[in-house]
């Protein structure tokens, strides 16, 4: 699948925002007035933030709001529907703590789980695709979760909650690359079904439908730069996980903890970069790529 | 709305058989023409005239070579558009309702007035069958000549997909496949008419009639053969000398 830089930096900025939504719904941290402020600020610039880079790659982005119409079905709108009611009803949790000194624990908690239920549809988007085997797994939204989870509590000051969650999150990681890498041929689409000649002999792609590019290949046949797939997940995980937890061990510093937030954020982003980079869409069997 | 019909009136598609195809690219042609100047955006070129041409077509025409474990491989080309599935994974991912399966005959279809270009239904559908026209920013894909099937404004024999009416080699075929008494169901029934990608469950309506074994070629290739094995031989006398004195000069 094509990376585009829109998607990436939405699924990457909008989990770590709503991750951090959760623990601040939570009272986690338990501020209040300018402090609480800051953290509420920074949620929402994450989330919202990431919510209008996806309209970028959009091809009319100004019919957006047609998008809330398809919830019975589509795992898009739900997002959209989910999205706005957890910025809404942490937005009143918020004020109630920022401005009147009033904790609503019963609203923090229901803008908690919407931060999550935000965070799961954003997931199922690409989990529902049986087109693309690698995102058709149940560790897509495992990792999705896992990672806004564990970067909420990192961005949230809560250490003793983020070793954890950052071990977790690690361990979903591995798994998923391990399972991902088999996703497709345990799929069994081949050029063989995609045809519906396997049974007559091996099929080989012979000319393709015209000598140059196209849509559907510049979309779904993203083959540059998988070659450094490998160098690229050896980056990612030292950056996600190995080091915010060697930092969040040493002695409490905030230099420290910025360093291990900036440091999780650019390892989730090139993380999601190979999750899309690395994805193999079936209708490149039909141009016999992969 | 995007939440698929339980079943369709009839299930109006294509039978392409992969024995007649001549891979000749007539249908990729008139289905640009007739979808560019009717219904809806047009599907647009970029760079049409430059070094690195690109376009929206709704109908792409692949060839495969198929090598059996014994004898020659053969080639086979085919055409390739939307199949108008039963459960079309890119009708229930459409979060603005843009895109839908009608009831009355089963055609999906995108309102392009509703479309965002969110590209997600391009994304669910395994066949590479709906494409982002970079112009309009709207998804574009087969409508099955919606515009023309119902169209009293055409004559008769022009009432069937502009593919279907141009095919010189008659390997498209139009029809209601709901219906097991129908030419096309007929045909897919005798042929052994088959699904694409069945695995994923998308249960198309457009079927692929499979292409018939070739025939075999015995060692002898005609009786008349040791007939006609050639005569030329070392020319004698006259001609002989000729030859001789010739080479010589």
């Amino acid at each position: 699948m094509h990376p585009a830089p829109s998607v990436i930096v939405f699924t990457t900025l909008s989990g770590l925002g709503f991750g951090l939504m959760f623990f601040l719904g939570l009272g986690l941290p338990d501020v209040s007035g300018w402090v609480a402020f800051v953290f509420f600020a920074v949620a929402y610039a994450l989330a919202v933030g990431g919510l209008l880079a996806s309209t970028f790659h959009l091809g009319h982005p100004e019919r957006a709001l047609k998008a809330f119409t398809q919830w019975k079905t589509s795992w898009l709108s739900r997002e959209g529907w989910c999205a706005v009611l957890a910025l809404m009803v942490t937005g009143l949790y918020a004020i109630g703590v920022i401005f009147l000194g009033q904790r609503w624990a019963g609203l923090g908690l229901l803008g908690s789980l919407l931060s999550l239920a935000t965070v799961f549809t954003t997931s199922m988007i690409y989990t529902q695709l049986k087109t693309i085997p690698r995102w058709n797994m149940k560790l897509t939204p495992a990792m999705f979760l896992s990672f806004s989870l564990a970067g909420g509590a990192l961005l949230a000051g809560q250490t003793t909650l983020a070793i954890p969650l950052l071990l977790i999150a690690a361990l979903v990681q591995i798994l998923y690359w391990r399972q991902g890498d088999q996703a497709f041929a345990n799929a069994g689409t081949t050029l063989a079904t995609a045809t519906g000649l396997g049974d007559r002999g091996t099929v080989r792609a012979f000319e393709p439908p015209h000598t140059g590019t196209n849509y559907l290949l510049r979309e779904f046949v993203h083959v540059v730069g998988r070659k450094h797939a490998e160098k690229l997940r050896v980056i990612s995980f030292g950056l996600a996980f190995v080091l915010p937890v060697l930092l969040l061990v040493l002695p409490f510093n905030h230099l420290f903890a910025a360093l291990a937030v900036l440091s999780h954020l650019a390892g989730v982003a090139v993380s999601r970069w190979l999750f899309f980079a690395q994805a193999e869409h079936v209708v490149g069997l039909y141009y016999g790529k992969r | 709305m995007t939440q698929l019909p339980q079943s369709t009136e009839r299930k109006m598609g294509l039978v392409i058989d992969l024995d007649t195809c001549v891979g000749c690219h007539a249908c990729v042609i008139s289905c640009k023409g007739w979808n560019t100047e009717n219904y809806g955006a047009p599907l647009s070129d970029q760079d049409a005239y430059g070094a690195n041409p690109s376009g929206t077509f709704l109908n792409r025409v692949h060839s495969y070579e198929v090598q059996p474990a014994e004898g020659a491989a053969q080639l086979i080309h085919f055409p390739k558009s939307c199949l108008h599935c039963e459960d079309a994974p890119c009708v229930t991912v459409c979060p603005t309702g843009a895109s839908y399966k009608r009831v009355e005959d089963g055609i999906v279809l995108v309102n392009e007035s509703d479309c965002i270009g969110c590209g997600l239904c391009a994304w669910a559908c395994p066949y590479g069958a709906r494409e982002l026209d970079a112009a309009a920013g709207v998804m574009k894909k087969c409508t099955l000549c919606v515009d023309r099937i119902y169209n009293d404004n055409l004559p008769e024999e022009d009432r069937v997909p502009a593919c279907v009416r141009t095919c010189p080699a008659g390997a498209r075929h139009f029809g209601d496949l709901g219906d097991p008494d129908s030419a096309v169901s007929q045909l897919v029934a005798e042929r052994g008419g088959m699904d694409l990608m069945p695995e994923l469950g998308t249960k198309p309506v457009n079927k692929y009639l499979p292409p018939r074994p070739k025939d075999t070629i015995e060692d002898q290739i005609d009786i008349l053969a040791p007939l006609l094995a050639p005569v030329a031989e070392e020319p004698k006398g006259f001609l002989g000398w000729l030859d001789k004195a010739l080479e010589k000069l």
